[in-house]
């Protein structure tokens, strides 16, 4: 039988208060591409992380190419030929590619020069090989997101790492990036690269896996192929119990309109018109999703909306008030809420405590102050009450939010936005980066204030959740409306080719 | 989920106390080490450390005058080091304190001999005190909200544009101390104003020691910004603004006028340190009363981590330090600058704080919890 390039025994791994990862066994066989899926929180990343000597197992053992090892840090690992690329990269923006790749492991000549010619002679080389098209000699901040992910691939191929490991590499990027990543897998494996691919996305699961070992709290539920596997298999055993992932609602009854906007123009920061005489109307108890390949104005048209950006045209109506270019804080008071696209800009204020993340919006109005002083003793009471409604996975009130998972993290910010008085919600990609179990708990809850008579507006660039959340689609292309449909006649190729710009009745611009 | 049975309060209790000790631990090894470090220098220097940091404790605290004097030293560094506190809670760099505090001790000062001297207006103690305080702390305030307000309207750096009203209330108190504002009395020769009227000085807490109420008042102070930072609508605006100011828009709040009025406390708070010195110890304007205040307060605000507590004991440490030096001089021959380099080096570690970790095999917190300002761009 041929070696595991990597096998992982019994691993185990405590946190105070929490068993990360308890006995895990893990095979990675020579060139395979094996996917780890969990929910956030299920000990996916701290496996990887003892794998790259970033954390250390209090028992178990690791062995590369049939041998034991001992990991103590990161550079033990490139030693042995491990590679990782990180969720959020490792790059120093304002340095080339060619530089951020030989950081740490720089040639020099005449002992002080920085041999950089011979480094991008073989960047280029490696690049080529792997069909990565990386340029050594651009600047990182110029380049986009996936590329600068292909930048990470080239480091560790660069350190002659044949296990690459890839922590949820397509949570940022869009659905063409992802499917040149995966073309990239390939081209690797078949020269003999292995690869671990952590991802909750079960889709791209079935799509690229060799073999798929779900993790669930900590412990191995299994290891399939995706031949004897499927989307509902693999959800259930990620989350243990049954899991609905499409969105189970009663048809729409529209009522009164809430928002209407009207003719709306909205500059980015490099005065382009990124938002183009949008109209469109959301009432009481619909959901009207905008559907558009990202980077077509959504941003602005929210942040509009929500106060955050001045339109340059137009009108915006909010409850039959003329709202236009009116500060947030009237707006909110007006019954706006708003799930921000970037939850770490906007969303949330990292180092504070999740109680005080839970009144941002609210801090200065009874119960939370009296006059000028706050009353903690209500935000403690109101940050327990939402916890416990929000199902938000936390050992206290008072922890740092930015200690929570990305799904916690949603899931504060929902629960502070879903508990006001609300006429408007507002979400923008609501579920990006989400876990199945919080995506299919937010879905629940937008459903559920919709049938309570509160109109929604849901943008998002993925399909699947317009399709299965929205009453009317509008989809948007280079900040125009193209069209609205009704959700119930949208179908996928029809939505596909309007967020192209291609419109069968040109009377629709 | 995962609540515990204990009771809420006890725990939340529970987490402050491990928090401040965690909040502690570097402070108090940065100043060992730098303690540590500066005896090396002495040694080498040919001193005798031991017996110079005894000289250090005896001139500190050795007797009630020591203390007095301690505290005395202390009262500025509280209030000009809470300026930069409050500035750096709310996401900016006042390297402005120093100018804030002349243009208080400057409008301070002038209050208290002005009214009645020239003017003839007579005011009783008690309108008088509290007109040149509060007068000195509103110019030391307007100072700083006028680079406060530049960040906020045009995006200007404070950091540029504190250290610009500095050189320009420095000129200005120049000129003023040296020309309309210069005690005329025929044998003054250097550049400062007439004394204040008695009406207009802060009482001495005991007959015999020169500390004054404005130490009290300092630490009063100490208190009402710890009130305001972590227990007013205004604070959570400050705090949410320093640390994420999209995140503060996004909740409604006025970035622009937080801004301001940041850098209006700051420098309310800087002008204070001037006006208590020119009220409660010199009884007029000298030039160079000031010793770098201004400046220190940015060791003091760094080393108490900007918390107001942390600050007052920061800033007792560092007037302790600069009262006791002469005593140590006396003692050992070991020259007073030997406090600057220890302060500098408590600066150092402090702000370099990978060092102490490393020094003592301290476990680096998990995230990036100390960001003090926002970056340049």
């Amino acid at each position: 039988m041929e070696t595991n390039a990597l096998e992982l025994k019994a691993i185990t791994k405590r946190f105070p208060g929490v068993l990360a990862n308890d006995r895990v066994d893990f095979q990675l066989r020579k060139g395979e591409i094996h996917a780890l899926l969990g929910e956030n929180g299920a000990g996916k990343t701290t496996l990887m992380n003892i794998v790259y000597g970033l954390y250390h197992q209090d028992a178990g053992e690791i062995l590369v190419n049939g041998a034991p090892v001992a990991i103590r840090d990161p550079n033990d690992a490139i030693r042995r030929g491990i590679g990782m690329v990180h969720q959020h990269f490792m790059l120093i923006p304002v340095f080339t590619v060619a530089e951020n790749i030989i950081l740490g492991t720089e040639t020099v000549r005449h002992g002080v020069v920085l041999d950089r010619q011979t480094a991008s002679a073989r960047i280029r080389a490696l690049s080529h090989q792997y069909g990565l098209d990386v340029n050594p000699d651009l600047l990182v901040h110029d380049l986009p997101v996936g590329v600068q992910q292909r930048v990470e691939i080239v480091k560790a191929l660069y350190r002659q790492a044949d296990v690459l490991i890839l922590d949820e590499p397509t949570a940022v990027l869009t659905p063409q990036e992802a499917g040149d990543l995966f073309r990239i897998m390939r081209e690797l494996t078949g020269r003999g690269v292995s690869i671990i691919f952590i991802t909750h996305k079960l889709k791209e699961v079935l799509e690229i896996a060799d073999r798929i070992t779900t993790l669930r709290a900590g412990r191995v539920v299994g290891t399939v192929t995706p031949a004897e596997t499927d989307e509902h298999k693999l959800a259930a055993m990620m989350v243990g119990r049954e899991v609905i992932l499409t969105v189970e609602k009663q048809p729409a009854q529209p009522a009164a309109e809430v928002l209407r906007v009207e003719h709306l123009r909205v500059l980015d920061e490099r005065k382009v018109p990124v938002v183009n005489d949008a109209s469109f109307t959301v009432r009481a108890g619909e959901v009207l999703g905008i559907a558009g390949v990202q980077g077509n104005g959504q941003t602005e048209l929210v942040e509009a909306l929500t106060g955050l950006r001045a339109a340059t045209g137009g009108k915006i109506t909010l409850l039959d008030q003329a709202v236009t270019n009116q500060p947030p804080r009237p707006i909110i008071e007006r019954g706006v809420a708003h799930v921000p696209e970037d939850r770490h800009k906007h969303g949330l204020v990292l180092p504070f405590p999740i109680s005080d993340n839970l009144v941002l919006c609210t801090y200065y109005q009874t119960p939370f102050a009296r006059g000028w002083q706050m009353d903690y003793a209500a935000i403690d009471a109101n940050a327990r009450e939402r916890i416990r409604d929000f199902d938000v996975r936390t050992p206290s009130p008072f922890i740092p939010v930015e200690s929570l998972s990305g799904g916690n993290q949603q899931k504060v910010i929902v629960a502070r936005e879903f508990s006001r008085p609300i006429k408007l919600l507002i979400l923008n990609q609501p579920t990006r980066g989400l876990d199945v179990g919080s995506i299919e708990y937010i879905h629940r809850r937008v459903i559920e204030w919709r049938d309570r008579g509160c109109a929604v507006l849901l943008v998002s660039a993925e399909l699947d959740e317009i399709l299965s959340l929205a009453d009317r689609i509008a989809v948007i292309y280079k900040g125009r409306i193209l069209e609205t449909l009704n959700a119930v006649d949208a179908t996928r190729e029809q939505l596909g080719l309007l967020m192209a710009g291609v419109t069968q009745t040109p009377a629709a611009q | 989920m995962a609540q515990s049975s204990e009771s809420p309060f006890a725990r939340r209790a529970l987490n402050l106390v491990r928090l401040g000790f965690n909040e502690l631990t570097v402070p108090v090894l940065a100043v060992v080490t730098a303690l540590v470090v500066g005896g090396l220098v002495m040694l080498v220097a040919g001193g005798d450390p031991l017996l110079a940091y005894l000289g250090l404790w005896e001139g500190a605290f050795g007797d009630a005058k020591a203390i007095s004097e301690t505290f005395v030293w202390a009262t500025p560094y509280i209030f000009a080091g809470l300026a930069v506190a409050l500035a750096f809670k709310g996401g900016l760099f006042n390297i402005g304190a120093e100018g804030q505090l002349a243009m208080g001790a400057v409008v301070a000062a002038w209050i208290g001999y002005a009214l009645p001297g020239v003017l003839k207006i007579e005011l009783p103690a008690f309108i008088h005190i509290p007109l040149a305080v509060l007068g000195g702390a509103f110019a030391g305030g307007i100072w700083g909200a006028i680079p406060g307000w530049l960040k906020a309207k045009t995006g200007a750096h404070e950091v540029i544009n504190t250290i610009m009203m500095n050189y320009i209330i420095l000129l200005i108190a120049s000129f003023l101390l040296n020309g309309p504002m210069k005690d005329p009395n025929p044998l003054n020769v250097i550049a400062r104003t007439p004394s204040i009227a008695e009406s207009a000085r802060v009482p001495r807490l005991l007959p015999d020691l020169r500390v004054h109420w404005g130490f009290v008042f300092a630490l009063g102070v100490v208190v009402l910004v710890w009130w305001l930072l972590y227990k007013t609508t205004v604070g959570f605006e400050i705090r949410t603004v320093g640390t994420n100011p999209n995140a503060g828009q996004y909740a409604g709040m006025n970035v622009a006028w937080i801004t301001v009025l940041t850098m209006g406390l700051s420098g309310a708070l800087a002008g204070l340190a001037g006006t208590i010195e020119v009220t409660a110890l010199n009884y007029r304007h000298e030039l160079s009363f000031s010793l770098g205040y201004g400046f220190d307060a940015i060791t003091v605000a760094l080393l108490g981590k900007t918390h107001p507590v942390g600050v007052a004991l920061a800033a007792i440490l560092m007037g302790a330090m600069r009262n006791g030096a002469t005593r140590m001089q006396f003692l050992t021959q070991v020259p007073v600058d030997i406090v600057s380099v220890i302060q500098s080096l408590i600066l150092l570690f402090v702000a370099a704080d990978v060092i102490v970790r490393f020094l003592f095999r301290i476990r680096t917190p998990k995230q990036g919890d100390a960001m003090m300002t926002r970056g340049w761009s």
